[in-house]
């Protein structure tokens, strides 16, 4: 057996398995989503139907929230961590990064936790605190999964900044708020649009979260189970998903060619 | 060190951020054993909900573990060959496969088991067998392998090393098992450990996938999120924290173990 044949062999079982159980099946999912009553124009259906159109506005919306917030808590503690050198540092950055592997369900029970009938919040305060199943639960839910992401991704940007440069515009007297404006932040750009990509499209596909926290309001993910489970619109699930699916995708590969990592989505 | 009041603005969010991720988990761990949570710990610490969740669950748990360990098998078989073929012809195709098999990272899973669902749903055998959720997920864990071995063969001379066993007679699959595999080894152990907490963590898909015979672990937990009493879904929460969190400090670990030897 040759060299080349011997290579091209080890590529067989992935090849095989990637186009039996992913090409496959996702051409099967984009051509059920043109199977329905409409056609192909479910996707303008899609536009035309309040429901749909209204929540798709809404994750959209949830999701920027998220990615702004998430943002600024991350690379604050972020830009922190990297700086500071301290008793403790390490165990911060151990509880920063420990969601990383809590699947979305846990997370949505943490709110539950936080602003659920007998959670935290409610407990303390005097009055009826009760948060978890709101649209505010959902966008702390999201924020959970959305700091470690952003965190790391902002940390690894940050460590590679020439600390040179911020020490070199002090000395030319510039104040510290100048330098985070004129030095730092324009440094950190890549990485911060990457991350804010990689925490945009992770809020947007997040199923376990919503699934836990969701019960009153609609975010996509939630529509699209609904219409498959209770309602049986097969071509409207797949429609929808296709949707999510490409708008999620295109977010990553901008993040991809921001900072070349992605950190998996999940949520 | 803390005086200037930018930098204890700074140590205030991360607190502040630590103390939103932290606390949570901590009043889970606390719920999982205490008598009434609602009456508060003063009602006394037991292990009652803790047996009775193993008495629930401990299936579900173990297929969860059982899951996990075949998707391993799943992902050195497939990923680690194509992760040296990839590596040995590094160019347009390779990287637009490897593109391709990392498509389960970014479009959601409840679009992923709804394709498998499509096009799969109808052949009852499969459907209804717990190899249908390991498709899932070795489909999910896949490209983290591939990535973890190939980001290794990319450090090392791979060339300079085979030809060299090459120019001493040994055949293709010699060269790949003796040097290849030893080499790599950073980069499958750092794959394996994050394939194996993914696994165990995945709900997305596996809640479309997963019939009501079949229920791994975070499936319960969403079981129990919605039907159990509060105290009974923390202590599950517990169980799946002492069983998650060893497995991702491993798996940061043995990541930056990696990356330093690439370097």
């Amino acid at each position: 057996m040759t060299s080349r044949t011997f290579v091209q062999l080890c590529l067989l079982p992935l090849a095989v398995f990637t186009l039996t159980f992913l090409a496959l099946p996702l051409a099967r999912l984009i051509l059920a989503s043109g199977e329905g009553e409409f056609g192909w124009g479910i996707y303008l259906k899609i536009l035309q139907t309040p429901r749909y159109y209204t929540t798709l506005l809404q994750t959209v919306l949830i999701s920027i929230a998220v990615t702004i917030t998430a943002l600024g808590i991350s690379t604050t503690a972020g830009l922190f961590l990297v700086r500071n050198r301290f008793a403790g540092r390490g165990v911060l950055l151990s509880i920063l990064t420990l969601p990383l592997a809590f699947p979305g369900v846990v997370v949505g029970f943490m709110i539950i936790l936080l602003g659920g009938r007998q959670g935290l919040v409610n407990q303390i305060l005097p009055g009826h605190w009760v948060f978890a199943y709101s649209a505010f639960g959902l966008f702390l839910g999201y924020l959970y999964f959305s700091i470690p992401r952003v965190l790391l991704t902002v940390m690894a940007a940050a460590e590679k900044i020439d600390p040179a440069l911020e020490e070199a515009a002090l000395t030319l007297g510039a104040p510290p708020h100048r330098v985070v404006l004129d030095v730092i932040l324009p440094a950190l750009a890549p990485a911060m649009i990457a991350a804010g990509a990689i925490a945009f499209a992770t809020a947007m596909g997040a199923f376990g979260t919503a699934f836990t926290l969701a019960t009153n309001i609609d975010v996509l993910p939630m529509v699209i189970y609904t219409e498959f489970t209770l309602s049986a619109n097969i071509a409207m699930a797949a429609a929808l998903s296709v949707v999510l699916g490409v708008i999620t995708w295109a977010l990553l590969l901008i993040a991809r060619s921001f900072s070349g990592t992605t950190v998996a989505a999940g949520g | 060190m803390f005086k200037s009041p930018a930098k204890l603005f700074q140590l205030v969010i991360t607190l502040l951020a630590c103390a939103f991720l932290l606390i949570p988990t901590l009043q889970s761990a606390l719920a999982g054993v205490t008598v009434n949570y609602f009456r508060g710990v003063s009602s006394g610490l037991t292990f009652k909900w803790i047996i009775e969740v193993w008495a629930l669950y401990s299936g579900s748990i173990f297929l969860s573990i059982w899951l996990a360990l075949a998707c391993l098998m799943c992902t050195l078989i497939i990923g680690v060959p194509a992760a040296y073929a990839l590596a040995r012809n590094p160019g347009r195709l390779s990287r637009m496969l490897e593109e391709f098999i990392s498509l389960p990272l970014a479009i959601p899973g409840l679009a992923l088991a709804l394709a498998l669902l499509q096009l799969y749903g109808g052949w009852r055998e499969f459907r209804m067998s717990w190899t249908f959720i390991l498709v899932g997920h070795v489909l999910y864990t896949l490209p983290f392998m591939v990535r973890s071995v190939m980001s290794v063969l990319a450090a090392i001379d791979l060339k300079t090393l085979e030809e060299g066993a090459a120019s001493l007679g040994a055949p293709p699959h010699r060269r790949f098992l003796d040097i290849v595999v030893p080499n790599a080894l950073p980069g499958i152990l750092a794959g394996a450990l994050t394939v194996v907490t993914l696994s165990i963590g995945e709900f997305n898909l596996t809640w479309m996938l997963h019939t009501p015979f079949l229920k791994t672990l975070p499936v319960g937990l969403a079981d129990s999120y919605a039907s159990m009493r509060l105290e009974i879904a923390s202590a599950y929460t517990l169980i799946f924290f002492v069983m998650i969190v060893p497995l991702l400090l491993a798996m940061q670990w043995a990541t930056a173990r990696a990356q330093r030897i690439m370097s």
